[in-house]
């Protein structure tokens, strides 16, 4: 643990900590006025602690209330401004730089102003609903019907001489997700990108408040595809907190073991997708061959490529069988070899590292500064993993270990990226053949019991981007009266437009690709 | 390096699990149908995907398709940058409404005659999302769909047979 930001040292009224759970970190919850607001913000920022997500709502009786949660030594601090009839809240942006975009959300699902904010256009809400419709305010049923108007944005122009500006999406060349690119450059050189995403914005944290809370993992899961298990996994914890349900140690270790499998996924095919967009079709070729057995695999022990629904509020959908371990083993040796040989290909390739090598850098001071996480912050030196940081089982009992640069010698180019992702997949192996090595017997699932007075509960888990959160409420009738989800995209989307500046328009397939940031999981 | 390079690729395995028997199908098929294709069009199918507010997973089974397992190129498939070089528009998502706008463009610059496919379960029917303010599909509410993919995702299977289906109908 790297971070000096303990929980005693923020000025709190005696947070509550809401209900343990070995497999996740420790939270606490705290309601604060606008003082100790920004008090905590100003203690955070000043010390080592994060910023991860910022949230409104409204509850059953109208009253609306501003959600901030900092990642702090000993877990997470939820800290909520309740706020009555009044719309603003004290701005965060000033101290942390994510904030901007998420405060510009709330503004567009919730109506809440931050006071000061300098960036107060529109995020999400596109022009194809009216300005005064705030699907987060209970008034609204999140199914109202509206007609198209895309409106106008105001990107931030850049002027002088030669300046001139490229457009790309939201519609992109190749199969990706939607999203705006506004690239400012001259000749080859890019002086500014500014994204606007929102593109596929569904309502999903509205639709969460319409779906009954045992089946709201369904909705989880379909977040974002490749990401679907670390959504579901947090979902499911910070139900299973709110409802009091204890999950059997099993299903506990066979969460961590699909959470391992759906990193593994992503880091072979953003690798075969890395030497593809530096000109090593070979690369594509060997590692999207490597990835279809990895999902066939999936499909056999779990019943799903994706692992859709196999974590489910309670436990898991379905237990491992024998022979499938027995599988998922010798995979783990054969990608293993595998990986290890291509890594060596990747390595002497003098094309590719050329390609690689100082290419999208991301300084260390800069990642710590704009707040990044996941893997681009270790890429850059910034030691953060919530499996190393809390230890929650089973990493605690696997001994998990963060891969990354050290920090002093951090390069935060793409080809760091390249390096850390070639690092996670023989950790993430090891991490899979030690869950099924020493996995506790029994039963996978109990059922949660409903019904309790309403709740709280909070799931954050290091999904292969980087640490995922899902804080929601409960209403005793078994329905969620909030649930917001946080991909930590959010966090690194600014971190990819300080990285490009200077490079080639040529590279930004391949810097955007080491990063691979989630629209859908952003978009919501 | 190079020997490296040459090593791996003796050394790789090929992919040498049995055909499945759904795949047995459409491969016959396919060889005819691109022969249609070919007279028909007198060149290969040409593919603009289009994410109108998917959760990326459709997007990873559509990647899948490149692989070698799958290799779409073989059959003269390919997934262009541009929808004016598009014979076919392979449609994802539940429409998000932020998207309408820029699908609508993206048909109306496809050159006719164009076919469009509907793949996943929130393009054919909006999925879970169906009642969302935030979404206006399924796509059919917008565009003529020739052919709906079921599935969440559909596998690359299935999305070849539904590719394929799309081009049958149209070679008729």
């Amino acid at each position: 643990m790297n971070q000096r930001m303990p929980l005693d040292a923020l000025p709190l009224p005696g947070p509550a900590r809401l209900a343990d759970c070995a497999d996740a970190p420790a939270v606490f919850f705290a309601d604060v006025d606008a003082n100790a607001w920004r008090r905590i913000a100003g203690a955070v920022a000043a010390g080592a602690g994060r910023l991860v997500a910022i949230w409104g709502a409204q509850d059953d009786a109208g009253a609306l209330a501003v959600s901030a949660a900092y990642a702090l030594d000993d877990g997470l601090l939820w800290a909520r401004l309740p706020l009555g009839d009044a719309v603003g809240y004290p701005d965060l942006s000033a101290l942390f730089p994510p904030a901007v975009r998420m405060q510009r959300a709330v503004r567009d699902l919730c109506g809440l102003q931050a006071d000061g904010a300098t960036d107060v256009r529109p995020w999400l809400n596109h022009g194809n609903w009216p300005a005064d419709y705030f699907a987060l305010r209970k008034p609204a049923t999140g199914t109202e019907r509206f007609a198209s108007h895309e409106a106008d944005y105001a990107f931030t122009r850049v002027a002088g001489d030669g300046v001139h500006e490229v457009a790309v999406g939201p519609i992109h060349a190749g199969i990706i997700e939607p999203g705006h690119f506004r690239f400012s450059v001259v000749g080859e050189k890019v002086l500014r990108l500014e994204a606007r995403l929102g593109y596929a914005h569904r309502g999903v944290e509205r639709l969460f408040e319409r779906t009954p809370a045992l089946a709201g993992h369904r909705v989880a899961a379909r977040i974002a595809g490749d990401s679907s298990v670390a959504f579901a996994y947090a979902y499911c914890v910070a139900l299973e907190r709110a409802l009091g349900t204890t999950v059997p140690p099993c299903a506990q270790w066979l969460r961590a073991l699909l959470l391992e499998r759906e990193r593994v996924a992503n880091h072979l095919g953003d690798l075969g997708a890395l030497g593809n967009d530096a000109g090593f079709a070979f690369g594509l070729a060997q590692f999207s061959r490597i990835k279809e057995d990895w999902l066939r695999e999936n499909e056999r022990a779990f019943g799903h490529r994706y692992l859709f629904d196999a974590i489910a509020p309670g436990g898991i959908a379905r237990d491992l069988d024998r022979d499938c371990a027995d599988a998922m083993r010798a995979q783990c040796d054969r990608v293993g070899r595998d990986v290890r040989s291509l890594r060596r290909i990747y390595d002497d390739h003098a094309g590719l590292q050329d390609r690689f090598a100082k290419t999208g850098v991301l300084a260390p001071s800069m990642a710590a500064r704009l707040g990044v996480c996941g893997l681009a912050a270790r890429a850059s030196g910034v030691a953060m993993d919530l499996r190393t940081d809390y230890r929650p089982t089973p990493y605690r009992e696997i001994g998990a270990r963060r891969s990354g640069e050290a920090h002093g010698e951090a390069r935060g180019d793409v080809a760091a990226r390249v390096a850390l992702r070639f690092d996670e997949i023989d950790e993430s192996l090891r991490q899979i053949r030690a869950i099924l090595a020493d996995a506790p017997q029994g039963d996978v699932a109990v059922q949660p019991g409903i019904g309790r007075a309403p709740s709280r509960g909070v799931g954050w888990v290091e999904g292969w981007r980087g640490d995922v959160l899902v804080a929601l409420e409960t209403r005793a009738d078994g329905t969620l009266a909030r649930c917001h989800c946080h991909d930590p995209s959010w966090r690194n989307w600014p971190a990819l437009e300080v990285a490009i500046i200077g490079n080639i328009v040529a590279d930004f397939p391949l810097i955007n690709k080491s990063f691979n940031l989630c629209y859908a999981g952003h978009d919501l | 390096m190079t020997w490296q390079l040459l090593k791996r690729i003796a050394g790789a395995r090929a992919p040498d699990e049995p055909i499945p028997s759904a795949a047995d199908d459409w491969r016959t098929e396919a060889q005819r149908l691109h022969q249609h294709l070919l007279d028909l069009l007198g060149r290969a199918l040409n593919i603009r995907q289009i994410d109108a507010g998917s959760c990326n997973g459709c997007e990873l089974e559509i990647h899948a398709l490149d692989n070698p397992y799958y290799n779409i190129e073989g059959l003269g498939i390919r997934f262009v940058a541009s929808p004016r070089h598009a014979d076919l528009l392979l449609v994802t998502g539940p429409l998000a409404l932020n998207m309408r706008e820029a699908v609508r463009l993206a048909y109306d610059a496809t050159p006719a005659p164009k076919l469009v496919v509907a793949a996943g379960e929130c393009a054919c029917t909006g999925g879970l999302f169906t009642d969302s303010y935030a979404v206006c599909g399924p796509v059919s509410d917008l565009l003529p769909v020739d052919v709906q993919i079921p599935g969440c995702p559909p596998s690359p299977v299935e999305l070849l047979t539904g590719i394929l289906t799309a081009v049958r109908r149209t070679a008729r």
